[in-house]
């Protein structure tokens, strides 16, 4: 080490993980005093390039976030809305109706603001890739709002006594109004489902790790808030298929939340264990289950459950941040890229498969 | 669509009818004096705005980051000291004893006058310490990530194998920043940077950051290449550490290369992106490395997340499934 007399106009040294090349990643977390000496034969470690990301985070804000979470509650809500629909429940087709415009309007716009160039979103449907998760889910998306809008305008009609300026259209509404409510029912589970899948196909450590499981936290999590959501609006008497349905979205988000976690590889899953999102995710589930005991124990009474409706629509918001959270911080972290991919390369070697690894000797 | 996986023609898969060559570049690390003429010269041509403040890192000669929105030619400095070293070497090692593939031309007998068992085979002047030093580039993968994500088309397969985005397509979503397994492609911010007061007003002279909002990445310099002109970095490389080529030429000459190395007793020496069966089929962008690729920045076994998507659709389904059965069982047994 030399030392000059221009040395104090050094910019200061990054904090952590200067030296590279032998570095140690935040893999072992120890007491954390920083006074530790350095062992002399070193463990095996975790190499990285200055500590900086290896994969990019997507470039995504809470709108994307938020869209996680309107999505959903539009998903299941057209749901109730065809089930009310068919079991004649007149208030609960007509708030779920509405819920599902509103909140696949409001997912959508979110969504259109968080594109780099949100003039050109109609580019989405310049073409169908199937491999683009985000191209189907756009056409989900559209088709879905198709039918929402329908049936949703319908009820806005019968709510102001058919004084919409319709002329001779009021018919054909009312024609296509059951039709519509089909059609959105059937869209709505893939535009439930569908952003795990977006999640899933990426690079992103803990979302790509938490690809077979995270379709189903993503239902469950629709369920329960579209149910919460009907249970805030709809009188007691004519909500008990939302109060079913949320009971049953609490059961399948908490055992798959689980099941996920614990069939991801370990060190991707710690992201959803730290920081903001574990944070997120703690009281997740916790409001998950508080909603879930309400409506079972004393659904029947308004005031309950309402509030137990609002503690699931909290649980499925806090799910979605809390896991596109974890996922964008296991992007900025090398950590998350390396261990899992040194970890499976070497599981690879040992179990005897050496002919797909990217790094050869010739 | 082509396949998702495994080897293949990319070129083919994107149905071109009169396919060029696949074309690539071989970058030899071993030989990069880190003059960063292949970053300067990738700016210039492509009029890449500033990225970022002009700041200090403080990670050896490396004062650009990484690869990123306007820069598509990293070059990365690495300083070792001799443990370091012997480790590279071991792992280096540890690869041939594996028995990697080992396809083209095996490593040149070595004469058998030179016991090179005896041999120093310590490089000059590297016997403590040594610059690794090595210019990153976009992979140009067989199954790119980047590519099958994005929902507009705007990435797409060039004639030569490539993978371009068209920025008047894109429409900035960013699907394509999170499936690339390397970390390359990025969304163009609007650039605005600070800079140090003093060189406020030669700034502002920049001209305006195009493409502001749009995914940016190396192109392989398609505007030179529908020319037959070598790409811009390639070219103003002084010591051809950067070769550029028909790609299949491009990966023998890098499994020559370490070959040679390899006699040499530089056993730390190896190839990425050479292996049409890893987890992107082989990369366009083949790299000789001397020590492990994550010493780098570069990802130790990246698989691109697309060739897992049946499978994603098929657990979506069944997700679908269930939550329609949630429904009707809670409507069917609502009706008491
Ligand atoms: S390295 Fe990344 S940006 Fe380049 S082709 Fe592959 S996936 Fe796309
Ligand atoms: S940001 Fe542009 S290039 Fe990237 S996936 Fe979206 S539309 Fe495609
Ligand atoms: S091929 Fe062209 S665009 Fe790509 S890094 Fe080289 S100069 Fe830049």
């Amino acid at each position: 080490m030399t030392t000059s007399e221009f040395d104090s106009f050094r910019p200061p040294e990054p904090a952590r993980r200067r030296r590279p090349g032998g570095k140690r990643g935040t893999g072992r977390r120890n007491s954390g005093d920083g006074s530790r000496e350095m062992p002399m034969v070193p463990e095996p470690e975790f190499t990285s390039y200055y500590g900086r990301p290896v994969v990019k985070p997507a470039p995504w804000g809470d709108d994307v976030a938020a869209y996680l979470f309107l999505g959903g509650v539009a998903a299941g809500s057209a749901l109730l809305g065809l089930g009310g629909q068919l079991t004649r429940r007149p208030i609960l087709r007509r708030n779920a109706r509405l819920s599902a415009l509103t909140a696949v309007s409001l997912g959508a716009v979110a969504l259109v603001k968080d594109l780099g160039r949100p003039e050109r979103f109609l580019n989405m449907l310049r073409t169908i890739k199937v491999t683009s998760p985000m191209s189907v889910g756009s056409w989900i998306l559209s088709a879905f709002s198709a039918g929402a809008a329908v049936s949703a305008v319908a009820e806005i009609d019968r709510m102001s006594g058919a004084r919409l300026p319709l002329g001779p259209l009021r018919t054909v509404l009312q024609a296509v109004e059951g039709p519509a409510g089909f059609e959105a029912a059937f869209f709505a589970g893939p535009l439930a489902a569908y952003t795990a899948v977006l999640l899933g196909d990426t690079a992103t450590p803990t979302w790509n790790a938490a690809h077979e499981e995270l379709p189903f936290v993503f239902v469950s999590s629709a369920a329960l808030a579209s149910a919460g959501l009907a249970m805030v609006t709809t009188p007691v008497h004519e909500a008990g298929p939302a109060r079913k349905l949320a009971v049953l979205g609490v059961a399948g988000d908490v055992i798959a939340m689980r099941v996920m976690e614990h069939r991801m590889d370990p060190v991707a899953a710690e992201p959803l264990h730290q920081g903001k999102a574990g944070a997120m995710l703690k009281w997740s589930e916790r409001l998950a289950a508080a909603g879930g005991l309400g409506t079972l124990l004393a659904g029947r009474n308004r005031a309950v459950a309402a509030a137990s409706g609002l503690a699931l629509l909290a649980a499925s918001a806090l799910t979605r941040f809390g896991v596109f959270e974890a996922g964008l911080a296991s992007a900025r972290d090398p950590r998350y890229t390396i261990e899992p991919q040194k970890n499976r390369l070497a599981a690879r070697r040992a179990a005897g498969i050496t002919g797909d690894s990217i790094t050869t000797a010739g | 669509m082509g396949q998702l996986s495994g080897p293949t023609d990319p070129t083919a898969d994107a149905h071109w009818e009169h396919s060029h060559p696949r074309k690539g570049f071989f970058t030899d690390t071993s030989i990069c004096i880190g003059c960063k003429a292949c970053e300067v010269a990738c700016k210039e041509w492509n009029h890449n705005p500033q990225d970022g403040n002009l700041e200090l890192l403080g990670s050896s000669y490396d004062n650009t980051g990484s690869l990123g929105a306007s820069t598509w030619r990293h070059v990365a400095f690495i300083e070792q000291g001799q443990e370091r070293i012997t480790e590279a070497r071991e792992t280096g090692r540890a690869l041939v004893n594996l028995g990697m593939p080992r396809i083209g031309p095996p490593a040149p007998a070595a004469p058998a006058a030179t016991d090179l068992a005896e041999a120093d085979t310590t490089p000059p002047d590297t016997a403590d310490f040594r610059w690794l030093i090595s210019s990153d580039v976009c992979k140009h993968c067989t199954h790119a990530g980047c590519l099958d994500v994005c929902p507009t088309g705007a990435l797409f397969r060039t004639e030569f194998g490539t993978v371009v985005v068209q920025d008047d397509v894109c429409n900035g979503c960013g699907t394509c920043v999170a499936g690339c397994p390397f970390g390359v492609i990025e969304r163009r911010s609007n650039g605005t940077v600070k800079v140090a007061t003093s060189r406020e007003e030669q700034h502002t002279e920049h001209p305006a950051v195009p493409n502001v909002g749009v995914a940016q990445k190396c192109t392989l310099c398609y505007d030179r290449l529908v020319a037959d002109e070598t790409p811009a970095c390639a070219k103003a490389c002084p010591t051809t550490s950067i070769k550029f080529g028909n790609h299949d030429d491009m990966v023998e000459t890098a499994r020559e290369r370490v070959a040679g190395l390899h006699a040499q007793g530089l056993t730390e020496a190896r190839l990425y992106g050479a292996n049409e069966l890893d987890g992107v089929g082989g990369t366009g962008s083949v790299f000789l490395l001397l020590d492990e690729p994550e010493v780098y920045g570069l990802p130790p076994d990246p698989r691109v997340p697309t060739a897992d998507l049946p499978r994603m659709y098929r657990r979506a389904g069944m997700a679908v499934a269930g939550m329609v059965a949630a429904a009707a069982v809670a409507f069917l047994k609502g009706r008491a």
